[in-house]
Parts: C-alpha cells; structure tokens; sequence
C-alpha cells in the first residue's frame, strides 16, 4: 500500500486531459487530429511533501506542469486545490488562485525580464496583488525574500544579465515566494545550472520548505536530484503515469519496466559499478504522442510485450503481491539500482 | 569514494555571503546596475557615426525651430533684378530664379522636412506599433484579420499612393502630406512589431508574469513592448529619413506642400529649369537634402549596431 | 584468451570494465599531444584568459574525459585542437598541438583542413543546430566522401547508408533523403556520429554530446561511441560536465578550471581518491542514485570571470581549506602525484590521504 496518509492532498488530479489540435487550412482551420500531451493522468500533492514528476521529452510532465499553473486550459479533467476546483476557472478567482500555487522555471536566462531590475521582478507579485503587501512596506520585503534566497538585499537594483545563472534561479524563486504561496511547481529548476551551483539552489529549495512549510511539484529529468529531494515520485510516458510511489518504493523496488529502464540508465558517478550494473537498453523510438500505441503505450520498446498489452491498456492500480501502484500487465520487481544508504 | 566527514563544510547557508553577492564583488570591483539600455548607450557614445550623425540632425532641429538664429533675411523677400545671380557678401549661396536668396530658402526650408519627417515618423510608429502589436499578441483571427489589412496596405506602392491620396484633396497643406505619407508608410513598422512581439510573447518572463496574474495590458506594456521596441526603433530611426525624401519628392512633384511654404522639394523643383545655366539654384537645396537624409540613416545605422545583442 | 576476448564473453555488449581502464598499447607512442596551451578571447570587457596552459597526451583506443563547469576553457580547447577557434576574438597565444608528431596549430590553412575530419573529427552538443536543415541526412554525410575522397554522388550515397547503418539508424536505405528535422534527437546525434566516423578518424572529439539527449537515449549513444570505439581503436575526447557519463566511459580525466587543467587521474582513482580540493568538493555536491540520506556539499561562490582570473590558485576564493599566503599568492604548478596522476595544489598530499579536512 502506497504510504496514506489520513490528511486531504492539498492539490488533487483527476482524470486530467490536455490535447493540442492539429489543424490544417489557412483561414478556416480544419482538426484533423491531436497531440495527446496529457491523457488522463492522477496524483495527489500533500502538504509539506516534495512530489516528482519524471519522464522523458514528450512524456508530458511540463505541459502538467502548465497546467497545474492554469498557463493552459485543460481538455478535460479536475484539478482540486483544498477540495475545489480550478480547472474551469477564470478571471478575479482564477487570480486568487494564483497567490496559491506559483512556479519556478528552467532556464535562468529567459526567465527574468532583462529590462527589469531585480527589485522590479520580485516586486512585481506585490503590484499585482495589491492586497498583499500595503504599498510602503513593498521595498523591505522584497529585501527580506532577497535575503531568505541568499542574495545580498543591496542590489535590488540590479539587471538580471549582472548576475550569474544560480543567482537569477534564486531571483526566480524569491519572485515565486512572494506572495506566499502553499505549492510551488518547479518545472526543471536546477536542469540549466552547473554543477556546483545546482547543490546550492537544491540546498535553497529544501530550506525553503522546511521554513514555510512549502509543497513542491519537482519537474525533473535528473533522477539523481529527484531522489535527492522528493518524497513520493511519478512517473510519466507519453501522457499517462505508469508508475508512483514514494521514493523508496520507486527506486528500490520499481515495478513498471520502464521505469526500471529509466533508472538503469541514469549514470552512475563511481567507475567500479562499471560491468556490474543491471542495463536495460530500450530499442527505437519514443512514439508519437499525436498517435499512441493502442493499450499499452509502452508495449513497443517493452521487452515484457505480449498481445494482452496491445489489446487492454493496463491500469495504474496496485497489484498482486506489490505495494506501490503500477500501469503494467506483468509487473514485477526488478532492483536496478544498488543502493547504499549513509548512516 | 571517502564517505563525507563531519568536519567538511556543511550545506552552506550562503545569506549575506560576499561570495554569492553579485557577479561583481567576487572579482572585487564595485559595478552600478546598468540596465540594458544604458549598456547600450554606452556604445552609441563611443561609435563615431552616431556622434557625426546626432550632431548634424541636432544642428537641424535647431535650424528648424530658430531659423532666425541662422539667418536674418527674410526668405519670401525676393527682388528679381538677384534673378540667378551668384554668391555676394551676405549672400553666400547666391540667389535663386525669382531672386529669393537661397541661404535663406535652404534654411527656413529645414523645418517644413523635419516636421514633417518626425510627425510621420511619430503617426507610423504608433499606429504601425499598435496594429502589430495586437495582432501578434491575440493571434487568431484578429492577427489574420490586421495582418490581411497590413498586407493589402503594404502592397500599395507608397510614392503612387501618396501621390493618388494627394490629388483627391483640394487643399494642400503639411497635414494632408503628413497624412498621405502616414496612410501609406505604416505596415513596414507594423510588420516588424508584429515580428518582434511573436518572438518575446513565448519567453519565460511572460510565462512567468501570467502565473503571477498579470493581467494583458501589464504584460503587454510592462514585458512584451519594452523588450519588442527594439527593432522597431531602429526601423523608425531609418525610416524617418526616407519619409523626408518622400515629402521632398511629392513637393516636387508639385502636390506636396503648397508653393508659400518654403521648402527643399518646392526649390528643386523651381531650380529645374536653370539647371544648366545657373547650377548652384539646384545644387544647395539639393545638398541640404542629402546630408539630411544620410544623417538619419547613419543614426539608423548606429542604433541598430549599438541594439544588436549579437553584435555585442 | 586476449584481454577483449573475456570481456566480451561476459558482457554482452561491450563495456569498459574496471579491468581494461588502462589503455591498451596497441600502437607504441601516442596520437596526440597537447603540450602548454594558451587560449585568449580579446573582447570589448578586456582579454578573457579562456585556456591557460594545458597539455595533455592521448594514446590509441584510449578514453580521455575532459571535466569541468562553463567556463573551464575545456571547449575551447576542443575548438583549438580542431582549428576552428572563431579568431577573432579568440587567439592560441602559445603552445603546441601535436598529431602522431605533426605539429598542428602552425600549418597552413589548407593543410589543417585535411586533418579535420579525416584524422580528428567532432561531434557536438545540439544536433539539431549543427546539422544544415536544407540538405537531407544523406547529402551531409556523403558530402565529407564527395570533398575529402572525391567520390562520386552516388558512391557517396552507398556509403552513407553503409554509415547509417553502422551506427544503428533503422530503415537507413528509405530514410537517406530524409531531412534532420524528420528524426528524433537521438537519430540526429547518431547522424552526427556518421558524419564524424565518415573518414575513419583517429580521433574524436565529442564536445558534451548527449547533454541535450534523455537519459535512456543517452545511454544509448554512449554505447554506440564504446562500440565504435572497441571496433576501429579510435581515440576519444569526451568533453562533460557531467560525472556520473565520464565514470561509465573515461580511460584518464583531466579536471578543469578557469582555463587550467588542476587534477589529471585515471577514472577510478579520481573517485576513489580525488588529489585536488575542486574535485573532492564537486564529488561531494553531487546527488547521486544510489544513495540515500545524502547530504549535498556546496562550493560556495562561482566560477571566477574569465577576464579578472584571481591571483594564485584561482580556486582559492572557493575552497574551504585555502591558506594564506601561499593559495592567494602562489600558482600551484601541475606536479606528479603518482603515475598517470597529476594534480595543480600545493596541498595534494593532504588532500590525497584526507588530512586536508583536519588542518
């Protein structure tokens, strides 16, 4: 049984669903058919957690993350934040969701407005959520979130492009503490920086939680920083979740094969494992999303494939003998990783 | 690998850490904020061609708002006994074929191009910018709709235009030449808006500003414009002097600015005739022209150099 | 039985095992020498001192990984071995490039042309950007058969194919037409492999090739170099930022910084026991799979700016066990820690057996 708990999520996915149409015609636009980006996917995000997201290019995971920020209207589908649905919602009330869940971007570079200065960016939540701060005392809490990210307070007037990648994130992630918001969606945060930086900014983001009692959605194609810092991790390909549960569970004791397939492969930085690990190379392709395989959608790169998997797409429940949810008609534990806990 | 002992640094909490403030203070030099426009302007200041440019164009607005610290002859005073003469002392252009002294004319005649020039300029950028900006941002059918619209304007030859607009009003004056050439001359502008606003609408920053909640009109004035204006000023800056040669050329050709308005085009167009026998009456209007136009295309020129990012 | 031979009857696909780090002799001497190389970029803000003084060897068949974070030079120095520095704003300023002896960086133009690409070829990060859009697959990787061997359009089309199918492009025969946009990223990298492989170089330089790639695919192309690789004993220069590909795959690493190279080690001994404090530091800041309850160690500060290169060690304002006067003061010079291994700290020693920590 995945670990429950008996609080409500704070946020809740049901059933979501984002297709993209693909149209053809020059004035009068013709679907002739969609881009299953999102296809019916579920999770839940509980307060204080870190909630990972994973999955490779086309899986998916950054238009959930759009449209868990209503960047993106979604096709179909629930999204509860404490209960009530914001899926459907626009104008004043889709506005004061937003002081709720905010978001932290991948790339340092393009995501601060480099006519701006800082204090202007960090400022900015607070012009257009005028009532959360009254307009004098704007100034001194751009300074306290300046310093709560680790950057000097006195250089509120500084221009994005005078500063380095690490410290722009930290910009970013002070803009989207400002209005104090229950979740942060972080889509790749740490993806753009180097290597040294990237401990400092993860460092940050757990400091972060443990202060304000944050929840995260963590983004990542890094497995190496999704173990790090999530709790409870997801899956993700080609739109749907094939596999969840809580970071040990996944990876230790993954189920689905291609999650065990992503974990093989993630590089080890110790050369005597080299010739001793379990490697699974997949063949060919990731398919099209705008034409899935029918059933399973992972049936043509899974070495596990038999007719049942192109005739039924398997559900993410939990099955016989395992204790995590998994969306696979034959799974089974695989250990790929071998792990060695520090005391 | 060794197993990390206690007595290494810990996870660093770097607040208030001279080494995570600022690029600046690791190297030890102390920089101001400088914007990306004073960067800019940093480099304008160095290149010679905008010095040369910006000094000629400002001695021409001068010349356009006082003539009269220029000259003191009054240039509608002409006596036809100057008929073409040349260069005399206190007349160092000499006089024109009705005895108007062109010193004078070439002055007085600075300030009908650059009104006309900067108000053009002005009109187009604004309702240039406008349409391309909407369009780009709504996309949709309202950028086929504005973008149908510019293209059908675009393709309307400007100088014919201009000239067919001309003819059909029975009065001639700075605002039906200002109109006429604004009419045809803003789709350039609006194309490049358009451009420009498609390419800053899918940054990160304006992603950003909308999970904040910003509204349209704040991302639109406070993101998309500021960071879209580039090009397009660059465009107005070259622009500006091609729309002078238009008002120029429309005066010439007889349906631009009427005859009691002393202008470059109208003193070519009258120096037609003794091209041969008395050149000069050509010559200095013609001159003054040039330099004007060139002036601002070498502005142009060093603008567009100093707001090039990938020249930097 | 040859030392290959029992690899390859326990490993299905050929994997360098702990056991052949070192490289085989195959052919006495080395392919190429790097010796004391100075690179500098001369811009507007000042001269950025990109590369200051490398030098490294690299014999047949061996695996060199050159590690560092932007800014290390370690692209740069790809660029001037390959010749294709953009001059200006970068010029080599000192320093020697040697192939099988032939000094390099002072041929003429023509003659460094026929160096690339027959005997040290490139591959790069982005795929997409490096591939010409307008020309099918076929037409760019034939193009190197057409300009260096003066083959025919259409032997240069067989043997693209034969290419393709070396490195494991499905279908090659139907999709040689095919445009580079019409694949997906790990298609085009292995595109950019063929097009590397094309005239059997003796080298290749792969300038962070799978860091735009998913993990699996990553994978993937890193078994396909390994292959190639065992196959024609080629050379390669991995240039990465990332330790956990360069632990899989590097014979000897070479670790850089603000333009020098301050540890060379092979692979295991670089992890087991690093002899700099950067390396030690960059270890320990790293998340790792498989590890649980791991704490991440920071370096604090950044890469130094590259025109205003601090004095003395020029890692000193970042490390943690930096002494006045001699790391503030004092260039540490590339010394011989053991054989094979080389380290630019003048506290090796205690960094080496972990006293360092206890000063």
């Amino acid at each position: 049984m995945e670990a429950s708990r008996t609080d409500e999520p704070v946020l809740e996915i049901r059933g979501l669903v984002k297709h993209f149409p693909l149209t053809k015609g020059i004035l009068f636009k013709k679907q002739v058919g969609a881009v299953r980006a999102v296809d019916g996917i579920d999770m839940k995000l509980y307060k204080g957690e870190t909630l990972g997201l994973v999955g490779e290019s086309g899986c998916g995971k950054s238009t959930t993350a759009r449209l868990l920020m209503r960047l993106d209207e979604p096709t179909e589908g629930q999204i509860l934040f404490h209960g009530e649905d914001i899926a459907q919602l626009s104008g004043k009330e889709l506005k004061a969701v937003r002081r709720n869940i905010q978001i932290v971007l991948q790339d340092p570079y393009s995501s601060l407005n480099p006519r701006m200065t800082v204090g202007d960016i960090v400022g900015e939540p607070f012009q257009i959520h005028k009532d959360v701060a009254p307009k004098g005392s704007r100034r001194k809490m751009v300074q306290e979130l300046l310093e709560v990210v680790g950057l000097n307070p006195e250089h509120i007037h500084r221009y994005p492009h005078q500063f380095s990648g690490g410290q722009r994130q930290r910009i970013g992630i002070a803009r989207g503490l400002a209005l104090r918001p229950e979740i942060i969606i972080c889509d790749e945060p740490v993806s753009a920086l180097d290597v040294s930086v990237q401990a400092q900014v993860i460092n940050l983001f757990e400091k972060l939680q443990d202060e304000f009692g944050l929840s995260y959605v963590f983004i990542a194609h890094d497995l190496s920083v999704v173990r790090h810092i999530c709790d409870r991790v997801s899956v993700m390909y080609l739109g749907k979740v094939v596999e969840t549960g809580d970071e040990e569970q996944i990876y230790e004791r993954p189920t689905h094969p291609y999650t065990q397939a992503l974990l093989s492969a993630v590089p080890v930085p110790d050369p005597m494992v080299r010739g001793h690990r379990d490697q699974i190379m997949l063949e060919g392709d990731v398919p099209s999303p705008a034409n899935p395989p029918s059933g399973c959608r992972f049936r043509t790169r899974c070495w596990k494939a038999q007719s049942v998997c192109a005739q039924q797409e398997p559900e993410l429940i939990v099955r016989e003998a395992l204790d995590h949810p998994s969306a696979c008609h034959f799974a089974a534990v695989r250990q790929v990783i071998d792990t060695r806990i520090l005391i | 690998m060794p197993e990390p002992s206690t007595t290494l640094i810990k996870p660093e909490d770097v607040a208030g850490s001279p080494l995570s403030s600022g690029v600046a203070a690791d190297t030890g030099r102390i920089t101001k904020p400088r914007s990306l426009w004073s960067d800019a302007w940093h480099d304008l200041r160095r290149n010679p061609m905008f010095i040369v440019s910006a000094a000629l164009i400002l001695l021409l607005i001068i010349i356009a708002a006082i003539p009269g610290l220029f000259t003191s002859i009054d240039p509608k005073f002409c006596q036809l006994s100057h008929y073409n003469g040349g260069a005399a002392p206190g007349h160092p252009f000499g006089f024109d074929r009705q005895g108007c002294d062109i010193y004078s004319r070439v002055i007085y005649g600075a300030r009908a191009s650059v009104t006309v020039g900067i108000l053009v300029t002005s009109g187009v950028v604004i309702i240039g910018g406008v349409i391309g900006a909407l369009a780009a941002f709504y996309g949709g059918w309202l950028d086929s709709l504005l973008s149908r619209v510019t293209d059908v304007f675009f393709a309307i030859p400007l100088l014919l235009g201009a000239i067919v607009f001309l003819q059909a009003f029975p009065y001639r004056n700075i605002w039906t030449v200002v109109a006429a050439i604004m009419l045809l001359g803003w789709p350039s502008v609006a194309r490049i808006m358009r451009g420009a606003v498609i390419s800053v609408k899918e940054s990160d920053f304006v992603t950003a500003a909308r999970a904040l909640g910003a509204s349209d009109m704040r991302i639109l004035t406070r993101h998309i414009l500021p960071n879209a204006i580039a090009p397009v000023i660059v465009v107005a800056t070259i622009s500006l002097g091609l729309f002078i040669v238009l008002e120029a050329t429309l005066s010439f050709l007889g349906i631009g600015l009427p005859d009691t308005t002393v202008s470059w085009g109208g003193d070519i167009n009258a120096a037609q005739s003794s091209l041969r026998s008395a050149p000069h009456v050509l010559v200095y209007p013609s001159v003054a022209l040039s330099i004007t136009v060139l002036a601002f295309m070498l502005l142009g020129d060093a603008v567009r150099d100093a707001l090039d990012p990938k020249l930097r | 039985m040859t030392q290959t031979e029992i690899i390859t009857t326990q490993t299905p696909r050929h994997q360098k095992s702990p056991e052949d780090v070192s490289p085989r002799d195959e052919s006495s001497g080395t392919v190429l020498e790097v010796e004391n190389l100075h690179v500098e970029f001369r811009t507007r803000d000042g001269v950025a001192k990109a590369v200051n003084g490398v030098s490294f060897d690299l014999r047949p068949g061996e695996t060199l990984a050159v590690l560092g974070e932007s800014g290390s030079g370690k692209s740069v120095t790809a660029q001037a071995i390959m010749g294709i520095l953009d001059t200006p704003p970068g010029f080599v300023t000192q320093g020697s490039v040697r192939f099988h002896g032939t000094e390099l960086l002072t041929l003429p133009e023509k003659e460094r042309r026929r160096y690339r690409g027959e005997k040290i070829s490139m591959i790069f990060q982005d795929a997409l950007s490096s591939l010409n859009p307008v020309y099918s697959v076929g037409f760019q990787i034939g193009e190197m058969f057409r300009v260096h061997r003066g083959a025919s359009r259409r032997d240069a089309k067989e043997k693209a194919i034969e290419l393709m199918d070396r490195v494991h492009i499905p279908a090659a025969r139907q999709r040689v037409n095919d445009y580079p946009h019409q694949f997906s990223g790990g298609m085009r990298q292995r595109i950019m492999i063929a097009i590397a492989l094309a005239l059997d170089p003796e080298i290749i330089i792969a300038d962070e090739p799978t860091t735009a790639l998913d993990v699996t695919v990553q994978a993937q192309v890193m078994q396909l170099l390994a292959d190639l690789q065992a196959e024609s004993k080629m050379g390669l220069i991995l240039i990465t930022h990332d330790l956990g590909v360069v632990a899989d795959v590097a014979d000897k690493i070479a670790v850089m910084y603000a333009g020098r190279l301050i540890e060379q080690a092979p692979a295991l001994d670089l992890y087991a026991s690093p002899a700099h404090p950067y390396t030690e530091r960059l270890l320990a800041a790293i998340p790792r799979v498989d590890l649980k309850g791991q704490e991440l160690y920071t370096i604090k500060g950044i890469p130094p700016n590259l025109t205003d290169i601090p004095d003395g060690c020029s890692f000193h304002p970042r490390c943690p066990y930096a002494e006045k006067p001699i790391c503030y003061e004092q260039v540490p010079a590339l010394e011989d820690v053991s054989d094979g291994r080389r380290s630019a700290c003048h506290f090796w020693k205690e960094t080496l057996d972990g006293s360092l920590a206890n000063r």
